[in-house]
């Protein structure tokens, strides 16, 4: 038996190297170019010492600063919009209009067949009029960046509804006398909560990374000021490219750790549950035992 | 406690008169006519695709009939939405909300209802006390086995104090143990807070042993309603006998009114069949086997299974047209012996509940 088994330890062992290489490789190559940007934006250019003093820009430049806040801003106007939106067309459509799935689909799924460019020239003549009616606003950008979020936002609601039984749910709801408002709200946005907050981060990581739409619209967004200030300020424009990407993989991490959370929830309730004596009626309670008698 | 289960409660009447529900050409419904008295559970039983879900989801109000109305109570809701119908509804899939604690669960109807929280809370913990399962209220869908969640759903049914309560294949999803346990259970609980009851089963097993009366369907239409007893015993159709229990099919000869069964006399019920050849219902348990060197039949099979066991037989030559139908008969153990395959013997009839239609 040991001689059986010692070939197969080799053989996890070597197979936990082999993931270790792989892992460290692929790490080295997302690694290296953050840890140079962190290098080049703190390095004191006369001195040769370290100095915060490009990633203090990020706050006192006044075309920087302003930019970020205009992203974040943007970010979060698209999140609300695509919520709006999307959610409760999407439910409405499970619920309601089955034969509407399709059309939905592949309308959602349309603005990842046209290349941004196509887009914006498209829509130039929809901005202007946008401008007229609104003003000359950066925050008109969110209205174009709903449509370029919705296949992501689409696929992320999507496979969260398809994990539920929307169906059951709502008509469980409704015999139990909860309106279709109610439905929604209480019923199924509830568990959505992991769909939806991976449909928001996506559409927040990809608002504050475009560039294609604001540049030519000429609105001053973080990836527009990042261009403009790598003419003038290399190292102001790396600190804030950085910053952009930790930002965007803090939400990441943030949503791994919500929806595993939930996995391990359930994980350990499935443990938990072959403990317990399946379907067995509980020991009689004396209120039980009590109307049992009557 | 101000509310208690089943204090001076009453069910209702529940009628549903000349339900038809049409899918294009297709009719799920064809005419249903069918009374609940207060009370009562009533079981529809059918193969799939008869009608019978179709029929509780039109009581339920999550589908509406083209033709006909839905009276309950004395009031007609055919045009209530489902939100406002007062029913109780077990699903045949988990339905339990994934978000929600069993307790939450169960108090989600009155939470709609705005009973305030303490009465909330305690009814809810009566209802999961009446299922079994109090000990488990902070437990969310996952963490409970598919039985518990049946229970916690049949709680959360009976917490909101439906007039009817409407259980839609509520044990089909469960394995054979738990199915039969929580049988018995939802009967007792039924019994208990005395709720007019429509229950819908293709298990007819399940049917009979629960029901007060049991409605067979088929082809969108009501075969026979009638105690689960009554039924058995007294088909009214060969769809009824067929599907209530397994059936032999025995070729008979009619004439006169009266039939040649397996070389029994047997009387017809109505009299008026055509005399020829007509076809005879025979019950396995109606059957008897006497082991005889020279008996028309053989012994195809035994199956060994407690305390009845089935047997399988070939009928011979007997003069009445019967060669070499297949019958199943069920003796208990001691009519066993002397029986195995390749044994010939002689077949006896309890002439009195043969059923003799025409062929």
């Amino acid at each position: 038996m040991t001689r059986g088994r010692s070939p197969q330890r080799a053989a996890r062992r070597r197979l936990t190297v082999f993931r270790a290489v792989v892992l460290g490789l692929v790490g080295l190559f997302f690694l290296v170019p953050l840890v140079s940007m962190l290098d080049f934006s703190t390095r004191s250019l006369r001195t040769g010492g370290r100095t915060g003093a490009a990633w203090a820009k990020l706050v006192t430049d006044p075309l920087l600063s302003g930019a970020i806040v205009t992203s974040v801003v943007l970010a979060v106007l698209t999140v609300v919009l695509m919520v709006v939106l999307l959610v409760p067309t999407m439910i409405w459509v499970r619920l309601r209009v089955p034969w509407a799935a399709r059309p939905l689909e592949f309308l959602c799924l349309l603005p990842l067949t046209v290349p941004p460019l196509v887009i914006v020239v498209g829509l130039k003549n929809v901005v202007l009029w946008l401008n007229y009616l609104l003003g000359d606003t950066p925050y008109i950008l969110a209205l174009l960046y709903v449509v370029l979020v919705l296949p992501y936002a689409y696929r992320a609601l999507d496979a969260g509804l398809s994990a539920i039984d929307v169906t059951t749910l709502a008509e469980a709801a409704r015999s139990l006398g909860a309106g279709w408002a109610t439905v929604i709200v209480r019923v199924v946005v509830p568990n959505l909560t992991t769909a939806l907050l991976s449909a928001a981060f996506i559409s927040i990581a990809l608002v504050l990374g475009e560039f294609t739409f604001a540049s030519l619209l000429n609105y001053d967004t973080l990836q527009v000021a990042i261009n403009l200030q790598s003419k003038s300020d290399a190292q102001e424009s790396i600190a804030a490219s950085l910053a952009s990407i930790l930002f965007a993989a803090v939400l990441l991490v943030i949503l791994s750790v919500v929806s595993g959370g939930r996995r391990r929830r359930s994980a350990t309730a499935a443990v938990r549950t072959t403990a317990v004596t399946t379907g067995t009626p509980a020991p009689t309670t004396p209120a039980s035992a009590g109307r049992k008698r009557r | 406690m101000t509310t208690s289960v089943g204090a001076g409660r009453t069910g209702v009447e529940v009628r549903l008169e000349g339900l038809e529900r049409h899918y294009g050409a297709t009719r799920a419904l064809d005419g249903l006519d069918l009374t609940l008295q207060p009370g009562e559970l009533v079981a529809l039983l059918g193969p799939s695709g008869c009608g019978k879900t179709t029929a509780l989801r039109i009581l339920a109000g999550l589908d509406e009939p083209t033709v006909g109305r839905v009276v309950v109570g004395g009031k007609d809701v055919t045009n209530v939405p489902a939100n406002q119908r007062d029913m109780g509804m077990v699903f045949q899939a988990y339905s339990l909300f994934p978000h929600l604690t069993a307790q939450d669960n169960v108090e989600f109807g009155l939470r709609l209802r705005k009973v305030d929280r303490s009465r909330r809370a305690a009814r809810a913990r009566e209802m999961l006390e009446l299922v079994g399962l109090a000990h488990q209220a902070d437990r969310y869908a996952t963490e409970l086995s598919g039985g518990q969640q049946q229970r916690v759903a049949l709680a959360r049914a009976l917490a909101i104090e439906p007039s009817v309560l409407l259980l839609d294949e509520p044990l089909s999803a469960l394995d054979a143990k738990v199915r039969v346990q929580l049988r018995d259970e939802i009967r007792r609980v039924q019994l208990e807070v005395g709720t007019t009851t429509l229950f819908v089963t293709h298990d007819q097993e399940e049917a009979l042993a629960m029901a007060d009366r049991v409605g067979v369907m088929s082809q969108g239409t009501l075969q026979q309603l009638d105690t689960p007893q009554e039924l058995y015993a007294h088909p009214a159709n060969p769809f009824v006998a067929d599907f209530v229990g397994l059936m032999n099919r025995v070729p008979a000869q009619v004439s006169g009114g009266r039939a040649r069964v397996l070389g029994a006399d047997v009387a017809t019920l109505d009299g008026s069949l055509a005399d020829g050849t007509g076809v005879a219902l025979v019950r396995p348990e109606h059957l008897t086997v006497t082991p005889d060197e020279q008996g028309p039949a053989e012994v195809v099979d035994v199956q060994f299974s407690g305390a009845v066991s089935r047997v399988r037989l070939r009928t011979g030559a007997a003069g009445d047209g019967a060669e070499g139908a297949e019958l199943v008969a069920q003796l208990s153990g001691s009519r066993l012996r002397g029986l195995e395959p390749g044994t010939r013997a002689t077949l006896g009839l309890d002439v009195d509940r043969v059923l003799v239609t025409g062929a």
